[in-house]
């Protein structure tokens, strides 16, 4: 029995994902896996990645992973990241791809940075760096983190959800931006946990516990 | 609210060792890299670079060794840079833990790493770093091979290629203040900063924290990179962040 399995379609580096979950939860089994059935048999499911959506799409149908993956966001506690959060939504401007649409709304590019003014400096994309996190809702991934803690990002792209219900979170940059979805058994982010010290380890210790309360309702996979 | 300046404190790494050189030549020793990394960690480090200036080829796998350890122990970005040429040095560098990598002297005798590796990997992971030296006015040439080989191209105009190529980010490294502690050439990291889309880190020069506070109001960084100020204990990362914040500047305290 896996207690959880981080997927790996071949997008980005995954050894951050696994090092900082294995520093918060010593004891569990935790797996790097491209196999669908291991993603199946898992307890929690993590979906980092980074790069392109539409290569993300690809690599993700031709490793069979998709069905597990939707599975999962279905049925257990699952946690997205970057594209992991990407990939929910309805479409994508990248490539102009048909996401999952679990969450509905679009992918969006930030928009093309203005040339330089005298006083003001231009908005540089990718969004790099570490940006404050409003918590537009309570969850329990966001027990013990300050409201506004920061958060490191690293992305060209935002999620824009057509319903205010799913935004966990919000950034500024310098318009506000979806940067946390939460529905049921589903917990998605665009920052990065694995590399947000104390904030992220926060986060991530908090969904090796969490129990969502729809996923033992809608346990069909397993 | 909104997007904080990085402080990024670098890690020059030889033979498993932190050292600190002078105008890229010099070098004395600052400490053990594991030691150092967790240190400025504690004290909030935004990210780390370490940059590998092994000489030798023999030893290249220590710096493997070094970020993977570190990777377990220190949960903030950390680029590589130093002896990259191929796509599998990158794919080595980043299963050993590495965030993103840096890619200077390879990118001129070979752009199309660049690209290459972007488009593997994602412009998330490619910095490309410039050493470049005042020529005239407001020029500047890129030299490499650690600031030893002149090429005849343009800071400006390169900065320019190697975004449209696929970097996510460009570390700017001023040749004539390295090591100087006379602060960074401003007009060089302001020249640049304006002239991309993608974030710039201003590096070479940092002598006191008013530097660091300079580089980002008029040199226009989005990041700051300094090693020696923080190597011998002369301030810490937290001392910096605090007095970012108080001339107005965006800081994760």
């Amino acid at each position: 029995m896996t207690d959880i399995a981080i997927v790996d379609y071949g997008m980005g580096n995954l050894r951050s994902v696994s090092k900082a979950l294995e520093h918060v939860a010593p004891a569990a089994s935790i797996i790097v896996t491209g196999d669908a059935a291991a993603v199946r048999k898992a307890d929690r499911i993590v979906v980092p990645g980074q790069g392109a959506m539409p290569d993300c799409l690809r690599e993700l149908d031709a490793r069979g992973l998709r069905g597990a993956v939707m599975e999962a966001a279905m049925c257990k506690p699952f946690l997205g990241i970057c594209l992991g959060l990407q990939m929910l939504l309805g479409s994508s401007e990248e490539g102009n791809v048909k996401g999952f649409g679990i969450v509905s709304g679009k992918v969006r590019h930030f928009p093309a940075p203005e040339a330089a003014g005298t006083n003001e400096q231009r908005l540089k994309v990718p969004h790099m760096g570490w940006n404050q996190v409003h918590q537009a809702a309570e969850h329990p991934l966001w027990k013990g983190i300050p409201q506004d803690a920061r958060f490191y990002f690293v992305h060209s792209y935002y999620v824009e959800t057509d319903n205010p219900e799913p935004v966990a979170a919000y950034s500024l940059y310098p318009f506000p931006f979806t940067c946390a979805v939460a529905k049921d058994n589903i917990f998605a982010v665009q920052f990065h946990p694995e590399k947000s010290q104390e904030a992220g380890l926060t986060l991530l210790s908090n969904f090796v516990r969490w129990e969502p309360a729809s996923s033992t309702d809608k346990n069909i996979g397993k | 609210m909104g997007l904080a300046k990085r402080i990024i404190p670098c890690l020059d790494v030889t033979n498993g060792r932190v050292v600190k050189g002078v105008n890229f030549v010099g070098l004395r020793d600052a400490g053990n890299p594991i030691e150092i990394s967790r240190r400025y960690d504690d004290q909030g480090a935004d990210e780390l670079t370490f940059l590998d200036i092994t000489a030798s080829s023999d030893n290249r796998d220590l710096i493997l060794h070094i970020i993977e350890e570190v990777a377990t122990q220190v949960f903030i970005p950390l680029t590589v840079g130093g002896g990259i040429r191929k796509v599998e040095d990158v794919r080595r560098l980043l299963n050993a833990g590495a965030d993103k990598v840096s890619i200077n002297t390879s990118a001129v005798q070979e752009p199309e790493l660049v690209g290459e590796a972007a488009s593997r990997y994602g412009s998330q992971c490619i910095v490309v770093a410039i050493d470049a030296k005042q020529v005239g006015g407001n020029s500047w040439e890129v030299f490499t091979h650690g600031g030893r080989r002149a090429t005849g191209l343009d800071a400006v105009e390169w900065a320019k290629k190697m975004q449209s190529l696929g970097a996510g980010e460009i570390l700017l490294t001023s040749m004539d203040r390295d090591g100087t502690r006379n602060g960074f050439d401003l007009a060089l990291t302001r020249t640049v900063s304006d002239a991309v889309n993608v974030p710039v880190i201003a590096s070479g020069g940092v002598g006191n924290l008013h530097h660091l506070v300079e580089g980002v109001l008029e040199g226009r960084a989005d990041a700051v990179l300094a090693a020696s100020i923080f190597h011998y204990g002369e301030y810490t990362v937290r001392e910096a962040k605090a007095y970012m914040a108080q001339h107005g500047i965006e800081a994760r305290l």
